[in-house]
This record gives structure tokens, sequence and C-alpha cells, in this order.
């Protein structure tokens, strides 16, 4: 039986009145890449901070790696997060280090590696992501697809066993955005991870997915793949894709 | 940490207002409570508290210097003219040490580093909250408020009251230019004119409370920026509000530190 990384049962997640997850149930494999559809506003990065515990949800049970996240102290939380990592829509890269200091801060925070093997780990993934002469620069020096890349880079440095991805090429050309998809499916195929990625770029899902839910109003109204998704005769999502096809 | 939210809106009623300064009152003592459970836990951060040290010393050092000069002349100066009317003038020297030692050292110090660097540890920590950085450091495994938070305010803590010997002893060679100017006395003699005036119990109380203002200056903006909401226009709200709320609790502790050192000594 394939291993199931993330296993979420009967989550829901409101602020103040508003509901914003109701009722998600859901699971990934090892190995696997879901991609999470929906319109803005639906509850897509919410689900993603109930999976990592930066939320707490008001109902339901988010198992991570077998392992029931919102049952955990603080420091139980921060040894399972060694083997998650979480690429923030903006990269959220810390301005005031360089981008060795962004890469090193999670190795040196939390795995006892000598100064060479983390200096080795910094080089190889920056060239992985192809941007090795950007290792001294500051993340305001960089453009938004190379703040992208390193934010990617910083994700998958400690080679997490899942990856989350909140909206991967939001904001970046067609171009860049399918670089970007391409060198997250190189990574995952590379480092066998399980990633779920929240996005709305159709050309992204096209190149990474492997099986795909998508949510209306806080709830899951597809899963399947993304050829079934595309052929639904939904009306609503018939008209979601009508408008992403014509946005490409 | 459940910490209350504060209500965030252009104009707010009477009633939102007392609701946001005591949900802020609520939020600074919950943060107080985590800053100690957390302080002593390992690892220690004293790398990270030696690097704020240095930058906190930086940035204020330049207007420590300035002010603390002037405050010692311009004292000396606006007294000299008054002692003389009564004959006292010998008295000058240790009138400014005893004021500049058990009050206007501590206090003018603490207000200006609460300018400086409270509005300064808002500000970016309210920008690091915004751009989902403190999220990140989080999601990494590793613990935001033990290595954001508690470094500052142990930093603000430790490094305030070298300021304020600092910010004394200038004030003392602003005095004594002042006292020259007027006329001429030896340096030995001011000095120990100063030594005969000044006693345990004016120093003690004077240093001793730079170390809780300088604990609330990195409380207060540690808090405000760590919990800031709303976007750029939050960050600006915390950077303002961390000053207004840190120069407020300086006096008022003060008060209370002033009465509560006269039972003592």
């Amino acid at each position: 039986m394939v291993e199931r990384i993330v296993e979420i049962n009967n989550l829901s997640k409101k602020f103040g009145d508003t509901v914003i997850l109701d009722n998600v149930s859901l699971f990934t494999e090892r190995g696997e890449n879901l991609i999470v559809f929906g319109k803005s506003g639906t509850g897509k990065s919410v689900l993603l901070k109930c999976i990592i515990g930066l939320l707490t949800p008001d109902s339901g049970e988010v198992f991570v790696l077998g392992q029931n996240i919102h049952k955990f102290k603080r420091n139980e939380i921060n040894n399972l997060r060694k083997s998650i990592s979480f690429l923030f829509q903006n990269s959220a890269l810390y301005d005031s280090m360089t981008v060795r200091e962004n890469l090193e801060f999670p190795l040196i925070r939390n795995f006892k590696l000598t100064r060479k093997i983390i200096t080795e780990k910094v080089l190889n993934t920056l060239e992985l992501v192809g941007l090795e002469d950007s290792i001294d620069k500051m993340p305001s020096e960089l453009s938004g697809g190379m703040r992208k890349r390193i934010g990617l880079a910083r994700s998958i440095i400690t080679e997490p066993k899942l990856i989350l991805y909140d909206e991967p090429t939001t904001g970046l050309d067609p171009i860049t955005s399918k670089e970007i998809s391409e060198l997250i499916l190189n990574l995952q195929k590379k480092l066998n991870t399980t990633s779920i990625v929240v996005t709305h770029d159709l050309i992204c899902a096209e190149i990474i997915a492997d099986r795909v839910i998508f949510l209306v109003e806080g709830k899951i109204a597809f899963e399947g793949s993304l050829d079934e998704l595309k052929n639904n005769k939904d009306p609503f999502l018939k008209n979601f894709f009508s408008k992403n096809i014509i946005s490409e | 940490m459940k910490i209350p939210e504060v209500i965030f809106k252009q104009r707010l009623k009477f009633s939102e207002q007392w609701y946001n300064f005591l949900a802020t009152m609520t939020g600074l003592t919950v943060f107080t409570i985590e800053f100690f459970r957390q302080a002593f836990i390992r690892p220690l951060e004293v790398r990270e508290i030696k690097k704020h040290m240095d930058e906190l010393g930086v940035k204020t050092f330049p207007i420590v210097t300035i002010t603390g000069f002037i405050i010692g002349f311009v004292l000396a100066l606006q007294t000299q003219p008054i002692l003389a009317k009564f004959g006292a003038t010998e008295f000058l020297p240790a009138m400014v040490a005893i004021s500049v030692v058990r009050e206007l050292g501590p206090v003018i110090t603490a207000l200006i580093f609460a300018g400086r660097v409270s509005s300064g540890i808002g500000a970016e920590l309210g920008s690091m909250r915004v751009t989902e950085q403190i999220d990140a450091m989080d999601v990494s495994g590793v613990n935001p408020f033990k290595y954001l938070v508690v470094t500052r305010i142990i930093a603000t803590t430790i490094i305030l009251p070298i300021l304020t010997i600092y910010v004394i002893f200038l004030a003392m060679v602003g005095c004594f230019i002042a006292v020259i100017v007027a006329e001429p006395t030896s340096l030995s003699y001011f000095i120990d004119t100063i030594i005969e005036a000044i006693a345990f119990e004016d120093l003690i109380p004077g240093i001793s409370k730079t170390f809780v203002f300088g604990f609330l200056v990195g409380l207060v903006g540690c808090y405000k920026g760590y919990t800031t909401v709303g976007g750029t226009e939050g960050v600006g709200k915390s950077s303002t509000t961390s000053v207004v709320i840190a120069s407020m609790l300086i006096l008022i502790v003060d008060a209370v530190l002033v009465k509560l050192t006269a039972l003592i000594w």
C-alpha cells in the first residue's frame, strides 16, 4: 500500500462568521503532485496553512507523515516541520540576509552539519535552480522570477518529504511561469517529494499535476485528473477553465 | 499564545479605542509571560543578541551623544544665573549631576531610545509579518518568537543602561564646559564635587530603572511589529504606535519606580 503523506478528515475553518473551509477531506500519496484549484478566497491558502500548522482548524484532523499535527506541542511541530517545506506566494525571503544566508538558515538551525557540507548543499541547490551567480546578492537585488527560484531553492535544500506551494507562478510572465513549473516537476522527480500546489495557473497544472481538486466556497467540488476536470460538464468549472484558456 | 486582535480601522468609536487599549495591554502581558517562558530555553541565541546590541548601539550612538552633551550643558547654563543670585554657584556641578543621574539621564535616554529603536523594531518585524517572513521562519522549524522577539528584548534591556551611563558621562562633560565658560574651575575640583554629591542611593535607582525601560522599549516594539495586520499601512501604524506606547509606558513606569525607590532607599 502506498504511504499517505497528508491525510485530512472533515477539516473546517471559519474566520468570524465566514466559513472558509467546510468539511474538507483529502489525501496525498508519496511522490504525488496534487493541484488545488479554486477562485480567490475559496480557502486554498488556508488549507495549506492548516496542513503545516500555521492555522488551527475549528474541527477535523490533519495527519502529516502519519502524525496529527494539531495535537503536537511547539517543539514537536518544529521537529515535524524539518520534513516539510512551504513555498510562499511572494517567496518570503528574509530581507536582511543574502541568498546564501537565506539558504543556510534552515540547515544551520535544524541540522548538525559541518560548514563544508552546508556550503556544498547551498552551491548544489543554487545550481539546480540555475542561480549560482546570485549567491551573495540581497533579495532586493533579485527579479520576481529569481526570487521564486531562490524561494524554491530554500524549500528543497533540506530535502523535505512534503513541499507545499502557494501559487508558485503568480505574478510571473508565461515563459518564466513555465520554467518554474518545469523546475518544480524536475525537482520533485529528482528528490521524490510529495507536493501540494495551490494555483490558478493552468499551464503550471498541466506540467505538474498528477491529480487535481477544485475548491468552491470551502468545499471540494471536484477531485480527479486534470483531463477529467477540463472535460467536466459543470457550468462553473467550464467557465473557470474557459477564462483560464483565454488568458493563455 | 493567544493575543487579542486589535481593530484595524481608520476612525474608531470611543468604545473601540478602549477595546484597542485593553487589547494592547493584554497583548503586552501575554508577550511578557511568553518572553520569560522562552528566554531561558536553549538555544540562548547569544550571537543574535550580540548582533542586535551592535545594531541598536550604533543606531542610537550619534543622537544620544548630542543629547547627553546638550542636557548637561544647557542645564548648567540655565541654572547658573539662578544659583548665582543666591551665591551658591559652587553647588552647580552637584545639582546637575544629581538631576542627570537620578532622572534626566535615564528618562531622556529611554525616550530617545524608544523613538529610535521601538519604531525601528516595530517597522522591521511588521514588514516581516506582512511579507510572511515570520511564517516562513515558523514553517522552517525555527521558533520565530525566540529568534526575533526574545533576542531583541534582551538586547534592548542590556544596551539601554550602557547608553544611559554614556549619556550621564557626556552630560557631565557638557556641564563642565558650561561651568568653565561662566567661571574658571579646575577639572579635579569639578570631579571631586560630583563624587562628593552623588551617593549610592542616587546611582543605583537611576541606572537600574533603565533595565526596565530597555525591556519596555523592546517589548512594545516587538509586540506591535509581531502582531502587525493590514499590509504596508499596518507596518506604518505599528511603527508609530510603538513609539507612543513605549514613551507613555516609560513615563508611567518611571513615576511608579521613583516612588518605589524612594521607599526603599
